[in-house]
């Protein structure tokens, strides 16, 4: 029998003690206490599992995000630090019918929205007619008078829009707040019905919950749909690594294959909107943005944004782009709002809202302020002109016992909002075993597409932290669920793959924009480095442990070396090779979207190992032994890159900086330690440092000479780890990269590989002196400052 | 009055720069019954890229520049004959300082010349309790707004010293205020912040001042650069009156306006930066000359 259809168990011992507070409504529960029916079929699943498996199920869904590197930025007092997304694992589960109801109201107001944002740039009826205070306007940093007077492409300001709703005491939904800037939460809301799906694995098929992916199959056809032209390309604009949510923007850049950008990567030339990429400038015409209006355009916003692309606003007022969605639309997002949004309804459109927003009540008018005043004991108050999640922690609740509140609210008049202090509905929560209420709110995605507004059948969902189901309780934090719309018919399940009949074609390789290359072949630079100053801590150690300070003469030639790299040996494993590393995760990072999640895991674990090893880790045999540890590990993800990477253009810039890198490295330990005055033993340091000691067993003698050393580490175009492969392997990889095809790579970069290459074919171990040596390294950093110059400006 | 303007901006780098694009707001506007412009042009040196205008949200004419890289150096030079009515003399009718606020709520208008965009902070321009204790005490006995505009002008003016040393472009008006000196921008920005601590909308004007001083007549503060003022509204009746802090005067026919906006940064003469690696310096030069023969004007009243 389907599960779905199996009558109400009784209440697992899960559900013991399962009560909603007073004053609330529950969504598990209806008023008699009774299991609602969208809920009978998880419950009944729930109720055949005994503890230890579902605490099994609970951590597949934990295990799941972990591994997919899914993080939640929390920006600390102490500058920033990733924390794992809190994941709540039950779902929260509506019924198909109450969400059709919800999309009607909230699709009532996406509407209304983009009359009053059409009114707000252009004529500004609402002010004139009384609707709206023009303070309200004028002195809203969100306004942003260089789009006044500026139609957006293509007619509509808002494509991608999401609401904040809760459930109040009688079962009624409330809009909380709006998100029309740059809403966050689509990607979460993908990676946590992935977590869900793998705690429910057995359940989850047949249980008639809506899928997702129709509704993001939509999302990327409707941003394909707003291209000027068929060559031009879509975009997702992001503020960067730093912003608290970067991995969703990498997540769904990744997800829907849309290049992520930063502003640096854009700029403006004959009022068109340009992508920087390897190949040169590429047009670009829809930018879905997640960097809020201020930072877009520091020549007419914001002057301080680094973040921003001079010109972009003037190439809105050319029509040749269009923003997703327009800049200025946060002033939608303003608190005030909510309490003239009613009467706009009714004055725009003759029509009351479907969906009330909760009660607010600007205090810059007189009357509103005396019903304030008259009625602290359930008010909430707030800026007026704030654009943050609804009650934020800078809503607090009216003492009504104050006696100077009138005075207060007087002089803060127009700075002040009063809202209700609603009562959300609770939901289940799984804390320590059972099931208990939390309080939830639900945030919902609405989509323009070509054939009208399209929600999101799911979205995320905050649950409460503590059982107070009062709003302002979700100031103390919490988790986030998944949230199943559940149909009592089959669903279908779409994929993103387009039906089609014709022919497959394989697609054409995207633009590889300059910045991500230049992260790319700095990855590939940074974890060579790293490789690079472990085989040489590595060795040191291994002398240190054998000979102890009779190494010392050797140490006096090696140490300048790791100095140079920032490295001070007489750490066990020390900062300056944690530095390197750091900088190797930056780089990955600054790339998430292009880079895989096998990738960034070794990435990430080779980190943590170092950093844990560092606290604990002594110079001599211990620290040799930590770093071979730490080097395998380097060199799983050197086999992930080998193995796993497609051999698009990011990959060939990531070889070429470990190519650039293993070779300047090269050069110049070999010549400190191939020079004919280097103390005994430097030879065999350097065999071991270029990995070659096996090789050299067996190719020559027990013992090393300057010949021989020098032959495999610099000249040999069959080891891997001499200078001579690596440079073979720049000039290959060169000829793949853009614009070489037509007349060569850009001539004087192409001469110094090839004058490169003819020294290491023709140069003998006796004429490759260290002055040769010395140079070699020179020309190779040479190297790396032309490719730059080339493709990664 | 007729003047010819000449402005030259320069920059020079010690490495090449690698391009960029600027906004520039340097020629005078054409204001009817105010200001009229002869003719006027901007050069810039080296040829840009591209060129292209547009008015700002305030009315101001703003030539968008892309620069080619590789310069050392990069000229901005405006030139215009424009010329300069002479206003017509204030009568203070306007509206005590208390009716203001009726009066805004009252005009429901979101336009270019609306008092709502200079009552509230702007991103330069905060009201701060300091300035306006020392506003409030400085307008006290006032009847009208237009008063009350003059005697806090007069306020600061007796106040402050004017020092080209002794702030930069980006010194906040309290930071001035506290060290009671500055230049044109710190007197009008320490003003707007004053009036808009009253609850008057105040604005902030860009333009140039007479450089050559009347036969018999001290050279006014401010003029080998261009010049700042302020714009205040003084109720739906009287209207936008413009004073001069730094000389202590209405601007009168000694100033030619290119531009106002909420402070400085709506009308900043030159927006965006060049991509540089080095150092660089930059000069400003400004010459304002009335034209031989015409009539010599009275002086606008202190």
């Amino acid at each position: 029998m389907d599960a779905a259809l199996r009558p109400p168990p009784d209440l697992p011992p899960l559900l013991a003690g399962y009560r909603p507070p007073p004053g609330a409504s529950d969504e598990l529960l209806d008023p008699q206490g009774r299991v609602r029916p969208v809920w009978r079929g998880l419950l009944a699943h729930l109720a055949g599992l005994d503890v230890a498996d579902l605490a099994a199920r609970f951590h597949r869904g934990d295990q799941y995000l972990r591994d997919a590197g899914v993080f939640f930025r929390a920006i600390s007092e102490n500058g920033s630090a990733e924390r794992d997304w809190p994941f709540s694992h039950i779902p929260v589960l509506i019924d198909e019918t109450d969400w059709a109801q919800i999309g009607v109201g909230l699709i009532q107001r996406a509407d209304l929205l983009e009359r009053v944002m059409a009114d707000l740039y252009g004529p500004a009826r609402l002010i004139a007619q009384g609707h709206l205070p023009p303070a309200l306007v004028a002195e809203n940093p969100e306004w942003l008078r260089p789009m006044v007077g500026v139609a957006p492409r293509g007619g509509h300001y808002l494509h991608f829009l999401a609401f904040e709703i809760g459930r109040g005491p009688d079962g009624t939904w409330w809009v909380l707040g709006d998100r029309t800037q740059a809403p966050s939460g689509a990607g979460f809301a993908l990676e946590n019905r992935v977590a869900t799906t793998r705690v429910f694995s057995e359940f989850y098929p047949g249980a008639r919950v809506q899928r997702l992916a129709g509704f993001f199959g939509a999302f990327r056809q409707a941003l394909m749909d707003l291209r000027a032209e068929p060559d031009s390309r879509v975009g997702i604009l992001t503020p960067g690594p730093l912003t608290d949510t970067y991995f969703e923007h990498a997540y769904i850049a990744r997800y829907l294959g849309f290049m992520l950008l930063q502003g640096e990567d854009l700029t403006v030339e004959g009022g068109r909107l340009m992508v920087r990429t390897v190949a040169g400038l590429r047009p670009i015409s829809v930018l879905w943005r997640r960097l809020d209006a201020a930072w877009a355009d520091p020549l007419e916003l914001d002057p301080a944004s680094r973040l921003g692309t001079p010109g972009l606003i003037g190439a809105l007022r050319q029509g040749s782009v269009t923003m997703v969605n327009a800049l200025g639309s946060g002033v939608l997002e303003t608190r005030a709002l909510l309490a003239f949004l009613p009467a706009i309804a009714r004055a725009m459109t003759g029509q009351d809202l479907i969906l009330p927003n909760i009660a607010t009540w600007w205090c810059g008018q007189a009357a509103e302020r005396k019903h304030v005043a008259a009625h602290p004991e359930r008010m909430v108050v707030s800026p007026a002109l704030s654009t943050r999640q609804p009650f934020d922690e800078a809503t607090v609740p009216l003492d009504p016992e104050d006696p100077g509140l009138g005075a207060w609210l007087a002089r803060q008049g127009p700075r002040l909002v009063a809202q209700e202090a609603v009562t959300l509905s609770t939901t289940p929560a799984q804390i320590e075993g059972r099931l208990v209420p939390r309080p939830m709110s639900l945030r919902v995605f609405l989509l323009r597409t070509a054939q009208g507004w399209q929600i999101m059948p799911g979205g995320f969902a905050r649950i409460g932290r503590t059982a107070d189901p009062t709003a302002i309780a979700m100031q103390k934090g919490g988790a986030a669920a998944d949230v199943w719309i559940v149909s009592d018919r089959p669903v279908a399940t779409p994929t993103l793959l387009p039906a089609t009949t014709a022919p497959y074609q394989r697609p054409r390789p995207g633009v590889l924009p300059s910045r991500a290359a230049d992260n790319l072949f700095w990855l590939g630079r940074y974890v060579e480095r790293a490789e690079g100053t472990m085989r040489l801590l590595r060795a040191r150690n291994a002398r240190l442990a054998e000979a102890g300070e009779g190494a010392a003469p050797l140490f006096a030639v090696v140490d300048p070396l790791l100095a140079g790299q920032g490295v001070d040996p007489a750490e066990g494993i020390p900062q300056g090779l944690l530095d390197t590393l750091g900088r190797a995760t930056a780089s990955a990072g600054q790339v998430r979207d292009r880079f895989s999640p096998d990738g960034w895991s070794a990435l990430a674990d080779l980190d943590k190992t170092a950093h844990r090893f560092a606290t604990r880790v002594s110079p001599g045999d211990d620290a040799a032994r930590a770093l071979g540890k730490l080097l395998r590990k380097l060199s799983g993800f050197a086999g992930l890159v080998q193995d796993n990477m497609y051999r698009f253009l990011g990959w060939r810039f990531l070889e070429l900086g470990r190519y650039i890198e293993r070779a300047g490295a090269a050069a110049q330990w070999l010549a400190i330690l191939a020079d004919p005055d280097a103390p005994e033993g430097a030879l065999d340091l350097a065999v071991e440092v270029g990995d070659s000691v096996m090789t050299h067993r067996r190719r020559f003698a027990l013992t090393t000479s300057r010949d021989t050393v020098v032959d495999l580490l610099a000249l040999d175009p069959a080891n891997p780890r001499a200078i001579r492969f690596q440079v073979e392997g720049i000039h290959d990889q060169m000829r793949h990269l853009p614009g070489v095809d037509q007349d060569g790579p850009p001539a004087d970069l192409h001469r110094a590989v090839l004058r490169l290459q003819t020294r290491l074919a023709t140069s003998t171990p006796a004429s490759l002196t260290t002055e040769v040596l010395w140079d070699t390294a020179a020309r190779v950093a040479g190297l790396s400052d032309r490719l730059t110059e080339a493709w990664l400006r | 009055m007729i003047y010819d303007i000449r402005l030259v901006i320069s920059y020079s780098y010690d490495r090449p720069a690698a391009g960029g694009r600027n906004l520039l707001r340097l020629l005078p506007a054409d204001l009817p019954g105010v200001q009229r412009v002869i003719r006027s042009a901007l050069t810039v040196r080296p040829d840009p890229l591209e060129q292209t205008r547009f008015t700002d949200f305030f009315g101001t004419e703003v030539a968008s520049v892309a620069l080619p890289a590789g310069a050392t150096s990069v000229e901005f030079e405006a030139r215009a004959r424009v010329e300069r009515l002479a206003p017509t003399p204030v009568l203070d009718i306007s509206a005590p300082l208390a009716d203001l606020p009726a009066e805004l709520f009252e005009l429901r208008d979101l336009g270019r010349g609306a008092p709502h965009h200079f009552l509230g902070a702007s991103p330069r321009i905060a009201p701060v309790d300091e300035i306006t204790a020392f506003a409030r005490a400085a307008v006290r006995g006032a009847t009208g707004t237009a008063a009350a505009v003059r005697a806090l002008g007069r306020a600061i003016h007796a106040a402050m010293r004017f020092d080209p040393q002794a702030t930069t472009v980006d010194t906040p008006p309290l930071d001035a205020f506290r060290r009671r000196e500055g230049v044109c921008q710190d007197f009008a920005q320490v003003m707007i912040a004053g009036l808009r601590g009253l609850g008057v909308p105040a604005a902030y004007v860009s333009g140039f001042l007479r450089t050559v001083p009347p036969p018999g007549q001290a050279r006014l503060e401010g003029a080998d650069a261009m010049h700042a003022w302020v714009r205040a509204w003084c109720g739906r009746q009287t209207g936008w009156i413009d004073y001069d802090p730094t000389n202590a005067c209405l601007a009168g026919e000694d100033h030619v306006v290119v531009g106002h906006g909420r402070d400085y940064g709506d009308v900043a003469p030159v927006t965006g930066v060049l991509r540089i690696a080095g150092g660089q310096t930059s000069r400003q030069a400004v010459d304002m000359v009335a034209l031989p023969g015409a009539a010599r004007p009275p002086r606008p009243s202190r």
